[in-house]
């Protein structure tokens, strides 16, 4: 792959998609820091509040502060008015900076996933049609999602709560070892361990969540199985059978949940114990100290509200890092999609008139693995007629047109197609394909509305026009029929079309392009042969000079047409017109025969021989 | 997926939804209480801890002695000891309850869907099922077993707070108390926001899931129609909504959090201020107010956990009526008590009263109406099919071909009229009796995960490893086994994914020869398969049918061309019914189907046998 365009490693990723928000994720940063140390005020506050104004002790402030607050002559009252004042102060500003390094921390968030998330849509459809071929709908859609949300959780909740936890965690030490270092050295001693404990557990605790996980998707296929194979169940009466297989794998999702549920216990328990354990010995060591004389009694109530404060975050800290390796799967997983090549643009992109003769010159071309489909074609479409095609499964007709539509490209030495004398590879994709109205063998319609759907390539086109398309397509009765008419929804939300209507509104949806190529891959199939009849005599008076390709096994579709092509296996087996053809008696002659004599009782024995 | 939306269930509480949970936690009534005793024990000693610093601070800190530490230190570390074992008791309860309760709740749904009809299949989306069944019951035993006992915990430690705090400082505590009303009033109207928005959040996720899906299917149509740049405007919008809805909901959290945290600061402010005043008037020990300044700032976040759960854990009711909205789905088809009296039921068959079954059926002035349809589709049908007869049913695609089979098969019942089973009504006899044995190979044939051989024998289960392949070598299956290279042990994938179409079809066909059936029903597949494969399956069709009563949903010519019996369906009623040639010379609308349909079939094997 060229490096220039996958653009480096995991972190590249990361900074491409974060740095638009570079800002907002260094100003959440840094305000969740000073979050930090406005909520260390509050001890401190405290601290000297018990010592000197309950307390004796002289001041332990900036002169400049105690002059300011005349708290040399102070009395109690309005000493403990001033600490009451001081710890709102401090909440305030506190609850200030977790206010805007929240909301900064949710707009960093959603800008980096909805960046991410556009510029995944964005370029698989710029992906080349082959690469959709090669790989999994559900795997892709996959990456789009759950990897996505991985790598957002790795970027605006883990990685902010890391820098979070550290800066909490050297501040918080370095003003408690300015207090006390012996009583610090006791509370850092135990932090590794509640850290390294946490971290420790949940990498091997992810094997087993992993196999849990797994029974869960097990059982989950088996009820799944079981309800869309309804039916053979039934049929073999085997409900009790499935009930069996249902217990066991239901009965194994629950022993190893409940088999991880006691790993999970012993861990809440010891860390529980754990933390408890250095709270207490911070406290005892403390006591010690402060009889000792080593702190005052207000330092060592902050001491006990720091380390309480400290203790939480690290052992989530443990969590976290243990958790973060994920991310670099995820990281991977969505850079494959996005280092996937895009379909290039020509070098030098010409713009010619489409309604030219359309040439294949010399064309082979065979998809990956799979041998040569189509074997050195040659034919030409001339401008304004209409060319029809006949050929078998596999005979490479579709492909054919999949190569004039550049779904694929011909390479080098597959010969060339061209139009106007133009070579098409060096028409840009979009302006070739505008001009190519296709309309495809297994038809895909969007799950918008009926109406939304034929305005596709045209989304300010009126109702009226709309309408006249699906007319001429013979599917404007059955739409306006329909219980919200054109406002319907197709799909899965909406109603379900039959095929014959799917297929004549994508001939609507094709004609509203407006193309002086049109191509029908096979796209009356599934309607029947007179309204076949009927729609190709209304595309013939509406649009009239464009070319039109037609790919079809029935006759009376392909007879009308200015010239007839028939492949075999990747191959030109027979080329002319109607009358030609027939004079000929090859194989277009004896489906002719077999298509329009079907009511021969002769043909019908002949027919049984298979 | 939400593929189907889901109805939105009435939120207002119902306790008759709730009482529908009791007859699954009966049977753990003793972990019930487990859980109850022990995280009551751990509230309990949740608020002890901070009476430890209380003493430790009023006994040697003030009284300036280390004498007695031990003691103390002995006592904490055991109520810390305690506290971890109390855990491990709790968690490992919960955790089994969770487990045992869901796996019960899955269990009745999943024997219950073993009883219901087609008619409910038919008109319900598996996911839709599916989600019933798994993540319903998930979310019911998760928020049973953890969230009401968290909430049990947080209630009991918050009163137990308020009790020692009005034991230690009657006057204290009320200051302290005065606050929380202000916080159940900022959770009450942040809560029901913040919710609202993430429905939103989590609608329009799926909404971006869709649209990925739809994306990336699509790709080749929007490639032919060059409707990137609009599909990605779209998708930017629905990202775009999902960004504002995110922030919004993240916005409220913001304001919210900080200002709890302020009420929490007011309340700290308050006791500082005026227990410092008690202090220095002797009034209240130092370790009190320490102790008093923990519980202030401990006891808001039990609130908003209590808070928080006590939404999550009413929206459960939701899950809970889908759960029994399920259940209460009464079967449509269910044996009368005599019959199951005499031949037994579903689940505990009495096989030994069965009676030999011949194939002969009979319709009896049949009529019927889909119970979800307004019309009837069959009026006052009578037809004798004698033993070993074929009939083949045709008619075009949504015509109602399956409607005899469904019938005749007992997955729907007539309306009026009788269906005669060896000249007895089949009502009087269990459903059980005539699906063992009737053979069902679908269009779509539908495997289980699994091997080759395990999915074989679903055909009959106490085959011998011979007889297997004797039935796949029967259908020529074993040509497949074969090709596979663990032979009859290969996996066949999820529903047989791992196999081609063709493929899944002979090995259903084995599956039926197994189970050696008196009736024989197969829905033809319409797909091409490759001319080898398809002249495989013709040959397994043929000796499938020998010397049953068979239905064949048939699309393939040479099949319907061999039936005795021929049905013609037009729009869901039996227009014609004769054999072939009789059809034929009648010209008539099997004479129109068979032009239209079948030309192209013999055109489409003219082209493939050149």
């Amino acid at each position: 792959m060229d490096p220039t365009q996958t653009g480096g490693g995991k972190a590249a990723l990361i900074w491409r998609f974060l740095r638009p928000s570079l800002w907002l994720f260094t100003g959440a940063l840094t305000l969740s820091m000073l979050n930090t140390v406005f909520n260390a005020a509050t001890p401190q506050i405290i601290r000297t509040t018990v010592d000197s104004v309950i307390g004796p002790e002289p001041f332990a402030l900036p002169e400049p502060l105690v002059s300011l607050l005349r708290l040399d002559s102070l009395e109690l009252t309005r000493g403990l008015i001033l600490a009451a004042a001081a710890i709102l102060a401090a909440a305030v500003l506190s609850g200030v900076c977790n206010y805007l390094s929240r909301i900064w921390t949710a707009k960093c968030s959603e800008n980096f996933v909805k960046g991410l998330r556009d510029g995944l849509y964005d370029h698989i459809q710029k992906l080349p049609f082959s690469w959709h071929t090669a790989h999994q709908t559900g795997e892709i859609i996959q990456r789009c999602t759950s990897d996505v949300d991985v790598i957002r959780n790795f970027v605006t909740n883990q990685l902010l709560e890391v820098f979070r936890t550290a800066f909490m965690v050297v501040f918080y030490l370095v003003v408690m070892f300015s207090m006390n270092v012996k009583i610090s050295l006791v509370a850092l001693g135990f932090l590794p361990i509640i850290m390294g404990y946490s971290f420790f557990f949940y990498t091997k605790i992810a094997k087993r969540f992993l196999a849990a996980d797994e029974a869960e998707g097990e059982l989950s296929t088996t009820v799944q199985e079981n309800l869309t194979g309804v039916r053979v169940v039934r049929a073999f009466g085997r409900e009790q059978y499935e009930i069996d297989r249902f217990d066991v794998k239901n009965q194994r999702f629950t022993d190893l949940w409940i088999k991880l549920g006691k790993l999970m216990s012993a861990y809440w328990a010891s860390g529980d114990l754990i933390t408890g354990l250095q709270i207490m010995t911070v406290l005892l060591v403390g006591v010690y100290e402060t009889v000792g004389g080593g702190v005052t009694a207000g330092e060592f109530l902050a001491f006990m509200s720091y380390n309480a404060a400290m203790v939480w975050p690290v052992r989530a800290l443990g969590r976290i890092l243990s958790e973060m390796s994920k991310a670099g799967v995820s990281i991977d997983r969505v850079k494959y999609i996005l280092d996937a090549k895009e379909e290039p643009g020509p070098a030098e992109p010409v713009e010619p008139p489409m309604d030219r003769d359309i040439v294949f010159d010399h064309v082979s071309f065979g998809y990956e693995e799979q041998g040569s489909t189509v074997k050195d074609i040659s034919f030409t479409i001339p401008a304004g007629s209409t060319f029809a095609i006949l050929g078998g499964t596999g005979s490479g007709k579709s492909t054919l047109m999949h190569l004039l539509d550049r779904l694929y490209d011909l390479p080098e030495g597959g010969g060339r197609i061209t139009i106007g004398g133009v070579d098409i590879r060096s028409i840009p994709r979009e302006y070739l394909r505008r001009n190519i109205g296709m309309v495809l063998q297994e038809p895909f319609l969007f799950s918008r509305t009926i109406e939304e759907n034929i305005k596709a390539t045209r989304p300010m086109a009126s109702l009226e026009e709309v309408r006249a398309a699906a007319a001429t397509a013979c599917v404007d009765a059955a739409m306006a029929e329909l219980s919200l008419g054109y406002d319907t929804m197709v799909g899965e939300r909406g109603v379900t079309l039959s095929g014959g209507q799917k297929q004549r509104v994508a001939i609507a949806r094709m004609l509203m392009q407006g193309a002086p190529i049109m191509v029908f891959d096979d796209s009356l199939s599934a309607v029947d042969a007179e309204t076949d009849a009927q729609i190709r005599a209304a595309l013939r008076e509406h649009e009239e000079g464009s070319t039109v390709v037609l790919i079809s096994h029935r006759v009376t579709t392909l007879m009308q047409a200015d010239r007839i092509l028939v492949l075999e296996d990747g191959r030109v087996a027979e080329e002319g017109t109607h009358a030609q053809l027939m004079e000929r008696g090859g194989i277009y002659r004896r489906i002719y025969d077999i298509q329009m004599n079907s009511e021969d009782r002769v043909l019908l024995e002949e027919g049984g021989d298979d | 997926m939400a593929a189907y939306d889901e109805k939105e269930y009435a939120q207002s509480f119902d306790w008759r939804v709730w009482k529908a949970l009791f007859p699954y936690l009966r049977p753990y009534r003793k972990t019930l209480i487990q859980i109850f005793v022990f995280i009551f024990l751990c509230a309990f000693i949740d608020i002890l801890l901070p009476l430890f610093q209380r003493y430790a601070i009023d006994r040697f800190i003030e009284g300036n002695t280390t004498a007695g530490v031990a003691g103390f230190g002995g006592a904490y570390a055991a109520a810390i000891i305690l506290q971890a074992l109390f855990v491990v008791a709790f968690t490992r309860g919960s955790m089994r309850l969770e487990m045992m309760f869901g796996r019960d709740m899955k269990k009745a749904c999943f024997v219950h869907l073993q009883t219901l009809s087609f008619s409910y299949y038919n008109v319900t989306p598996v996911g839709y099922i599916h989600s019933r069944v798994m993540s319903d019951t998930n979310r019911i035993a998760a928020l049973v077993a953890w969230n009401f006992f968290d909430m049990l915990w947080a209630f009991s430690y918050v009163i137990g707070v308020f009790i020692a705090m009005l034991m230690l400082n009657v006057q204290l505590a009320l200051l302290v108390i005065l606050v929380v009303p202000a916080i159940a009033l900022l959770t009450w109207y942040f809560q029901n926001r913040i919710l609202h928005w993430n429905r939103k959040v989590r609608k329009a996720n799926s909404k971006i899931t869709g649209a990925f899906n739809e994306g990336i299917t699509g790709a080749k149509t929007s490639k032919t129609l060059v409707i990137e740049d609009q599909n990605f405007a779209g998708f930017q919008k629905l990202t775009g909504d999902m960004r504002a809805s995110s922030v919004k909901a993240a916005r409220l959290s913001a304001v919210y959090i900080p200002l709890v945290l302020f009420v929490s600061s007011i309340a700290t402010a308050v006791v500082l201020a005026r227990g410092g005043f008690l202090v220095r008037e002797g009034l209240l020990l130092l370790g009190t107010l320490s102790a008093f300044a923990s519980y202030a700032a401990g006891i808001f976040e039990p609130i908003q956990q209590l808070a928080r759960n006590m939404a999550d854990f009413i929206s459960i009711q939701a899950n809970i009526e889908r759960v029994t909205g399920l259940l209460d789905e009464k079967p449509l088809i269910s044996d009368a008590p005599e019959v199951v009296e005499q031949y037994g039921d579903t689940f505990h068959p009495k096989k030994e009263n069965w009676p030999p079954i011949k194939g002969d059926i009979t319709f009896e002035d049949v009529s019927f109406q889909y119970p979800d349809g307004n019309e009837e589709v069959l009026s006052h049908f009578s037809l004798h099919i004698p033993a070993g007869t074929t009939v083949a049913i045709v008619g075009e695609t949504g015509a109602g071909k399956s409607t005899l089979v469904n019938l005749a098969c007992r997955f729907f019942e007539p309306t009026a009229g009788r269906i005669l089973i060896d000249g007895v009504d089949y009502r009087r006899r269990s459903q059980l009796w005539l699906h063992s044995n009737i053979g069902y190979v679908l269009q779509a044939p539908h495997l289980f995960s699994g091997t080759v051989m395990e999915n074989i024998r679903y055909g009959r289960l106490d085959a011998t490893e011979a007889e297997i392949k004797a039935a796949a070598e029967a259908v020529s299956a074993d040509t497949v086994v074969k090709k596979l290279d663990r032979g009859y042990d290969s996996p066949v994938g999820e529903g047989g994914d791992r196999l081609s179409t063709g493929e899944k079809q002979l090995i259903s066909f084995a599956r039926a020869v197994l189970a050696d059936p008196r009736i024989f029903v197969l829905d033809e597949a319409t797909s091409s398969i490759d001319t080898e494969t398809e002249q495989l399956i013709q040959n397994a069709i043929s000796h499938l049918l020998e010397g049953r009563t068979s239905f064949l949903i048939a699309h393939r010519l040479s099949t319907i061309r061999h039936a005795d019996l021929i049905l013609v369906v037009r729009d869901g009623r039996i227009v014609e019914q004769g054999k072939h040639e009789e059809l034929l010379r009648r010209k008539g609308y099997y004479h129109t189907l068979y032009s239209k349909q079948f030309a192209e079939e013999a055109a489409l094997r003219a082209l493939q046998a050149q």
